[in-house]
């Protein structure tokens, strides 16, 4: 069967071992989870999990369906047409280019964050397919550590 | 008004209309169990075993209908209750679970008897809560009992920390619920049932595929009304036996692993399958890529994550099956020929004609389905009938002649042994108009024989009925099967004196070996309302046919075995 990728959102009440119940569910049903990001919704007892998973058609219809049945979810928003964006910090030693790391990074909507007498500090935000070729690219400067922030994803329309 | 935790949980109970609790205290509930012991609105029924509290709570819910409710401490008291819990959520059936916790000052410190219990009852559970201090309480009840009996129901956990039963705060029961975030649907499409009611009256071949959501969503007279409107075939899976009258006669028997020839093939051959509540289990399937190939299927359930699971359907309604029905019947009257399906009707009833569901009979040893058979012809509609796990609950399903819904109590998606003595309890509690037999197996009956002193003690006259084959049968089964006969850890030649462990608990034992004795034994213990073990020794060497081996196909069974 097909693997696909997805990105979903959902929208829980913000309540105790609410996180717990997500990812147990895909735990416990053997569903994938690739990225993660929580945060709460500004003005409401509410928070937005965005899950990047991959599965097949019925695996992902059930991973949406079974997200609905747990009491504390509001909405499953199955992204069709949405920006998708991923954050990206990256450490690298300081006998690497400045100016070439600069140049990479603001390719992908980035810069420099940070430079200790050690290190360069480097972020970026872009879509998921484009942060890999990122990180790619970024393994000639050496870095010494990666950190992914996960997918989050909004609806165009 | 204010009042303490604990009391809030009593008055809950009282606003709830329970009338039973089953339970077992400890240290962690001890002040829940201070203020019952103060009330008189309802009757706590001490079992022997945390297990056994939840078991009865199942048999009394699954006998009506209500919600089932047990007590019991934290620690190993809620580790003793998961596998009630477990049993209860496999077969959605409705309860509430409330343990006791170590004070929140506590939590998180590795305390006495402490275990993170919503943590393990996540995934048992429709849903559990953690009660962080008495101003929640009220709320989190009603919650709990509202999301256990609606929609697809299930058993909801709630555990109560020590000092949140102490502390003191407004008890303002709210009466009704608001949870924004649970909505079930009830109402099905109408559009979408139109189509189906339009496909059924267009098929040739259709087949009723009726499963527990029609005990559940107590809808067992619609479906008795459509099924003799259309006079389409039936087949009833474990959980909805009961559903059509034993003699009705479209019911074509029991489907599955240990289903009927006719209602096997039946699925297998059909073009149209209308699914009402079942859950497509893999006990009842088989082999999925062959299950019902040449049929479009019409599958109705209120658990929407429930609809295409397992097998793509044609026309998915999701909704409570009652008011699915009550729509759909008048359109399915309007178009609907009946007489349009008795070329299928008569393949079928060959198909009976050449593997009727029977066995041979024996006057040398008593036949476990004879036994069945017998207490049917005995006892009939007056009792309800639970069993335990292994090949005496597939001869129940297969031979036992149900009449109504909510006479068959068994453990079928987690398949419990030790299930049946206290469901039987529960059952006898809820119903003691009714008499509750128990058919066990030797090996099931003594994962919850304690509760001989809760059922003497508190007058439940539970008759179980021991199919005596000195086996774990139904492994053995398999093992003659599967496993060249290779006996590993079945044999169970070694076995207490039932009668005597009978007796020294209160209750009276009886040892059967033939007919008239089965007869005597179970007159006597009807007669004398008594709680009885009677163990009946059948032949060891029966198996339960026929058989779909498991990953096998429906119109593929063994139809008997041949040493
Ligand atoms: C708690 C539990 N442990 C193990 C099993 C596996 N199992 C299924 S049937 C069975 C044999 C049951 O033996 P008995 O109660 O004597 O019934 P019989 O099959 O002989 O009728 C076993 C061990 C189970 N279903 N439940
Ligand atoms: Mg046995």
């Amino acid at each position: 069967m097909k693997v696909e990728r997805r990105v979903i959102s959902v929208i829980v009440q913000n309540e105790h071992s609410v996180l717990a119940r997500i990812t147990g569910l895909f735990a416990a049903r053997g569903y994938n989870i690739e990225t993660l990001t929580v945060a709460p919704i500004p003005d409401s007892n509410l928070s937005r999990l965005t899950i990047e998973t991959k599965g097949s058609v019925r695996v992902i219809e059930q991973i949406i369906k079974q997200l609905h049945k747990l009491i504390p979810t509001f909405k499953v928003i199955e992204h069709e047409e949405m920006v998708e964006k991923e954050m990206v910090l990256m450490k690298f030693p300081i006998n690497e280019s400045l100016a070439n790391i600069q140049a990479l990074c603001e390719a992908y909507n980035g810069g420099i964050m940070n430079v200790s007498s050690h290190h360069i500090i480097t972020m970026i935000a872009d879509e998921p397919k484009r942060v890999k070729h990122f990180i790619e690219a970024a393994q000639k400067f050496h870095p010494v550590e990666i950190v992914r922030g996960g997918v989050v994803a909004m609806e165009r329309e | 008004m204010e009042m303490t935790g604990a009391q809030m949980v009593i008055e809950a109970m009282k606003l709830e209309g329970v009338d039973t609790v089953f339970g077992y205290p400890g240290g962690a509930i001890m002040n829940v169990y201070d203020e019952l012991y103060k009330q008189n609105d309802f009757k706590h029924i001490l079992t022997r075993h945390e297990q056994a509290a939840v078991h009865a709570a199942e048999g009394y819910a699954r006998a009506t209908g209500k919600v089932g409710v047990a007590f019991v401490t934290s620690g190993p008291g809620f580790t003793n209750a998961v596998t009630g819990l477990a049993t209860a959520y496999m077969d959605s059936i409705p309860l509430v679970v409330i343990s006791g916790q170590v004070p929140i000052t506590l939590i998180g410190t590795d305390a006495f008897q402490e275990i993170d219990a919503t943590g393990i009852s996540r995934g048992c559970t429709k849903h559990n809560y953690l009660v962080r201090s008495a101003k929640e309480l009220p709320r989190i009840l009603k919650e709990a009992f509202y999301i256990a009996n609606s929609g697809r129901p299930g058993p909801v956990h709630v555990d109560i920390p020590k000092d949140v039963t102490a502390e003191i705060a407004e008890f303002d029961y709210p009466t009704h619920v608001e949870i924004p975030t649970y909505k079930p649907t009830t109402k099905g499409n109408v559009r979408q049932i139109k189509k189906a009611a339009e496909a059924i009256c267009n098929a040739k071949r259709p087949i009723f595929y009726l499963g527990g959501g029609i005990i559940h969503s107590n809808s067992a007279d619609l479906v008795r009304e459509l099924v003799a409107a259309t006079q389409i075939p039936a087949v009833e899976t474990l959980m909805a036996r009961g559903v059509l009258e034993h003699d009705n006669p479209m019911l074509l028997g029991m489907v599955g692993m240990h289903g009927s020839y006719q209602a096997n093939m039946a699925m297998s051959e059909a073009d149209l399958m209308i699914a009402l509540g079942p859950r497509f289990d893999d006990r009842v399937t088989g082999k999925l890529s062959e299950f019902a190939k040449h049929a479009k299927i019409i599958h109705v359930d209120i658990d929407p994550s429930s609809i295409g699971k397992l097998v793509d359907v044609d026309y998915p309604i999701v909704g409570d099956l009652k008011e699915v029905l009550e729509v759909m019947i008048p359109k399915v009257k309007e178009c609907v020929d009946p007489d349009k399906y008795q070329a299928w009707r008569d393949i079928l009833k060959r198909y009976n004609e050449i593997h009727p569901l029977t066995y041979e009979d024996s006057d040398k040893v008593l036949k476990p389905q004879w036994v069945i058979e017998r207490v049917g012809e005995l006892l009939g509609d007056e009792a309800i009938i639970s069993t335990d796990v292994g090949q005496h609950q597939m001869w129940t399903a297969q031979f036992y002649p149900f009449n109504f819904p909510r006479q068959f109590i068994t453990s079928g998606g987690l398949g419990t042994m030790g299930f049946g003595f206290p469901a039987a309890m529960g059952v006898k509690r809820a119903r003691p108009d009714k008499i509750s037999i128990n058919f066990t197996g030797d090996g099931s009956i003594l994962m919850n024989i304690q509760e001989l002193v809760t059922a003497v003690e508190n007058r439940l006259p539970v008759i179980n009925i021991i199919l005596n084959n000195h086996y774990l049968g139904m492994v053995r089964q398999w093992q003659t099967f599967f496993y060249e006969k290779r006996y590993a850890e079945t044999d169970l030649s070694f076995q207490p004196d039932f009668v005597r462990l009978a007796e020294a608990c209160g209750g009276i034992g009886y040892r059967v070996e033939t007919k008239e004795e089965f007869d005597e034994a179970l007159k006597d213990a009807v007669d004398k309302g008594v709680v009885a073990l009677i163990d009946v020794i059948v032949d060891r060497d029966e198996n339960v046919l026929p058989m779909v081996p498991s990953g096998g196909t429906l119109y593929n069974m063994m139809l008997e075995y041949k040493d």
